[in-house]
């Protein structure tokens, strides 16, 4: 890569690039990895280079379907990008032999698009996908493959068109879905006599059937997780060509700092590690500190158990990370910055150092960036598992080298941050967030969400739910819509009991209030946050007294034990919790497990021991029932639920 | 966790004479640089011996107590060395709610050792991780550094079978 000097350098380079025709895309992330992608990959490359194909193949980071991982893309000349799931070494080579080859897809694995269209575009239908996502009587889906292709048969069709099942729909509960491709036209409740109508109607003649027709579109919007599974993370040539550094090369060639921060106050950015502070105020309040040095900080911190949303966007697209926190240190005056990232997530750190030490090489970091006068350099700061550090002031004394404690605030850190000078921490999705609303304005980032709550917000929802995945909705969405119009519903359609949000921070919220709109205020009246967006479906088998105890363990034992109301408090909660699971406890335990709840909450020093009662207090709320039965049951009762749980845990694994 | 490890007596003659120069030397002019070196050290052994623990207090100029506040808060550092093979279950809210609690005290009874020990012959470390970010293919554990997904209790005998097998195959 060359050093560029000047904002027009950078955009020449830009409107030079051009993007592969023809690809291959492999998702190369920490889950995709586990799964086996590194082997897949191998054998995609060799293939091609055996066959001499006009194809690129490329590593990515994830597209969020960790249901299917691993994951492929394949983009051929003309066609639609399809996306490939559960791809074995087998699958692997019929993608290069067949669909590469042959442009003949593969039964079982095509993962349907969600931009589906309304109305066909000129080019003919060439592939059928069809699955049946009723949830009754058990999959037709081969039963519908037969009379689908009996009628391609016997029509006047030429040539016949090949009828596939699809992986996945992105549509459930809505009998047999059809989508035609490469229009993306989708027809949903599907009946045998509809098939002869699809192929007269749409396929021969171009008509839209307009009652079949699925016309809501995907509620999913992707702001930050834009490039993800799109751009080669550890290549900067390729995030350039797909509009990297825009926004950075837009604000060197005529935003003051002031103007970055009144973008921000339009676009109503507000910080996505789940407090909710707004950015822009961050940023001014850092800026306003006189100050010889200043510091910004990306918090990668990302301690929830079962939350890969940070994960996978540094992962994924580390640059659009960088830039962030390139235009937070020009926002605020900082000429150096930190990102504080867990040792737990090797290759995130992997490729956070490589987009630093590409973007060093590039002059996008540095001295006198793209000739702007501004100087900017960050380093990587490795975290060593703990859960507090991921409160700022906790993590600014680890950075320091020192354990980490957290400290009383006021001071905060925009005041008294890193070696006492002002220091703005933002997290990982919310600088990922900045480079786009710059892109694109403030007003049209504001454009979605809710009145309070702006924008986009990236869960990671797992647990007993069908399909596990990142989603990113604009805020002001349903969590049911979440759990079972994007992600499938729960594991083997048993009874959703709650969503718990928010981690070992957050609290559960029962299946009668899925139905609220997601935004930081909504969330907390509820009793849960929204945290930094770790989503957990839980179904009826799941016990709520359990859930409050694994999180409470959590907490207890990430406790930094400095203050008492957390180091006893979350103890004695703990020991009162084991009590009642066991069946000891008495009617008055839940009194005094409400009473040190409130005096944690008030008297913690920092975030964790304030909110380390929430998921006890959330169960409390909506699920006393559970805790009564096991306080009434006693311990023949707690046995059986025990055994009861161990089973199900088995039977869901 | 950590008061059983400082229970583990720990003198390993390999590392009783060693240069810590080589890990202090790239972040000598960097503040706050001990979480670094410690990770540089424990990426070379698996864990922060004893007698490198004195020898950077030496070179460093701080006490010995400062440099094992910040070992033993952490929980990714270890003072105890890694087994031949290690086995780290995670336990993750996805993964437990998928019943890796089966799986972990499987382990915990097949090795006859609890999470965090390893056994008396430094075959088997046994370790929980918060979340390993495999909430896809819940519940996971990761055997000498290779990611198996869904597994359930009864896989347990097998994994375990496999890695002794691997090891006696070198």
């Amino acid at each position: 890569m060359k050093k560029f000097t000047s904002c027009s350098d950078l955009a020449k380079y830009r409107t030079e690039q051009k993007l592969a025709v023809s690809e291959v895309r492999v998702g190369l992330d920490t889950g995709g990895l586990a799964a086996g992608a590194g082997e897949i990959l191998g054998i995609i490359k060799e293939g091609v280079a055996e066959a001499d194909l006009p194809v690129v193949v490329r590593r990515t980071g994830s597209l969020g379907l960790a249901y299917a991982d691993p994951v492929v893309v394949v983009k051929q000349e003309g066609g639609p990008e399809l996306m490939y799931g559960e791809v074995d070494s087998g699958v692997a080579q019929r993608i290069v032999s067949d669909h590469l080859g042959k442009g003949e897809l593969i039964q079982d694995h095509v993962i349907a698009t969600r931009n589906r269209a309304t109305e066909f575009d000129d080019r003919p239908t060439t592939a059928i996908l069809i699955k049946d996502t009723g949830v009754n009587g058990g999959d037709r889906s081969k039963f519908f493959q037969a009379s689908f292709e009996q009628e391609v048969e016997i029509s006047t069709l030429d040539p016949k068109v090949p009828i596939l099942r699809a992986l996945d729909m992105g549509i459930y509960d809505e009998g047999l879905c059809v989508q035609l491709l490469p229009s993306g036209v989708t027809y949903s409740n599907v009946l045998s006599p509809d098939i002869r109508r699809i192929i007269s109607e749409s396929l021969q003649n171009g008509r839209v059937i307009d009652e079949l027709l699925v016309k809501d579109p995907d509620p999913q919007v992707r702001i930050v997780l834009r490039r993800c599974g799109q751009v080669d993370p550890e290549n900067l040539g390729d995030v350039l060509a797909h509009g990297g550094y825009a926004a950075l090369e837009s604000v060197l060639s005529g935003m003051s700092p002031d103007d970055v921060i009144e973008e921000m106050k339009t676009a109503g950015l507000r910080g996505r590690g789940g407090a909710g502070f707004p950015t822009w105020r961050k940023w001014k309040l850092t800026r306003e500190v006189e100050a010889d040095q200043r510091y910004v900080i990306c918090n990668a911190d990302e301690g929830d158990p079962g939350a890969f949303m940070d994960r996978s966007v540094l992962e994924g697209d580390p640059h659009a990370v960088l830039e962030g926190l390139i235009l937070a240190a020009y926002s605020i005056g900082a000429s150096k910055g930190y990102f504080y990232i867990r040792a737990e997530y090797p290759l995130a750190v992997a490729r956070i150092r490589r987009a630093i030490q590409e973007a060093r090489v590039a002059g996008l970091l540095g001295d006198n960036i793209l000739g702007s006068g501004f100087s900017f350099d960050a380093k990587v700061r490795l975290g060593a598992g703990a859960f507090v550090c991921g409160e700022e002031t906790a993590l600014i004394a680890s950075i320091e080298g020192k354990r980490g404690s957290p400290s009383p605030r006021p001071p905060y850190p925009s005041v008294r941050g890193l070696w006492g000078k002002p220091t703005s921490i933002n997290n990982v999705e919310t600088l990922a967030a900045v480079s786009p609303i710059i892109e694109n304005g403030g007003e049209w980032y504001a454009g979605y969400g809710t009145e309070q709550s702006r924008g986009t917000k990236v869960f990671a929802v797992t647990g007993k739910v069908k399909n596990a995945q990142l989603v990113e909705i604009p805020m002001g969405v349903s969590i049911r819509t979440i759990v079972y119009d994007i992600c499938g519903g729960v594991l083997d359609d048993e009874d959703i009991k709650a969503v718990q949000t928010g981690g070992p921070s957050g609290g559960v919220i029962p299946e009668k209030h899925l139905d609220t709109e997601i935004s930081y205020e909504s969330l907390s009246e509820l009793g849960s946050i929204m945290g930094s967006g770790g989503m957990l479906v839980m179904d009826e088998y799941d016990s709520m007294v359990d859930v409050a105890r694994f999180y409470l363990k959590f907490s207890v034992e990430e406790s930094c034990g400095k203050c008492a109301p957390c180091r006893v408090g979350g103890y004695q909660m703990q020991q009162l919790l084991d009590k009642i699971f066991r069946g000891r406890g008495k009617v008055e335990d839940l009194g005094s497990l409400r009473k040190i709840c409130r005096a944690m909450q008030t008297a913690s020093l920092c975030g964790l021991g304030q909110t380390a009662p929430n998921p006890v207090l959330s169960t409390l709320r909506y699920f006393e029932d559970e805790y009564q039965a096991f306080i009434e049951g006693g311990s023949a009762y707690a046995r059986k639920m025990r055994k009861q749980l161990a089973e199900a845990g088995e039977q869901a694994g | 966790m950590t008061t059983a490890s400082l229970q583990y007596p720990i003198t390993d003659p390999e590392t009783a004479t060693i240069e810590v120069s080589k890990y202090v030397d790239k972040w000598r002019d960097q503040e706050g640089n001990l979480i670094m070196i410690l990770h540089d050290i424990q990426d070379e052994y698996g864990y922060v011996p004893r007698e490198i623990s004195m020898e950077l207090a030496r070179d460093l100029e701080v006490s010995l107590a400062r440099i094992y506040e910040v070992i033993t808060f952490y929980n990714y550092f270890k003072l105890v060395p890694p087994g031949k093979h290690n086995v780290t279950v995670c336990t993750g809210t996805a993964c437990y709610l998928k019943g890796s609690a089966n799986v972990l005290s499987e382990m915990e009874t097949q090795l006859g050792i609890r999470e965090g020990e390893t056994t008396e012959d430094r075959e088997f470390r046994l370790e929980t991780v918060r979340c390993i970010g495999c909430c896809g293919m819940s519940p996971a554990l990761t055997a000498d550094g290779k990611t198996h997904g869904r597994v359930r209790s009864s896989d347990v005998t097998e994994i375990l079978a496999g890695l002794k097998k691997e090891g006696n195959g070198k």
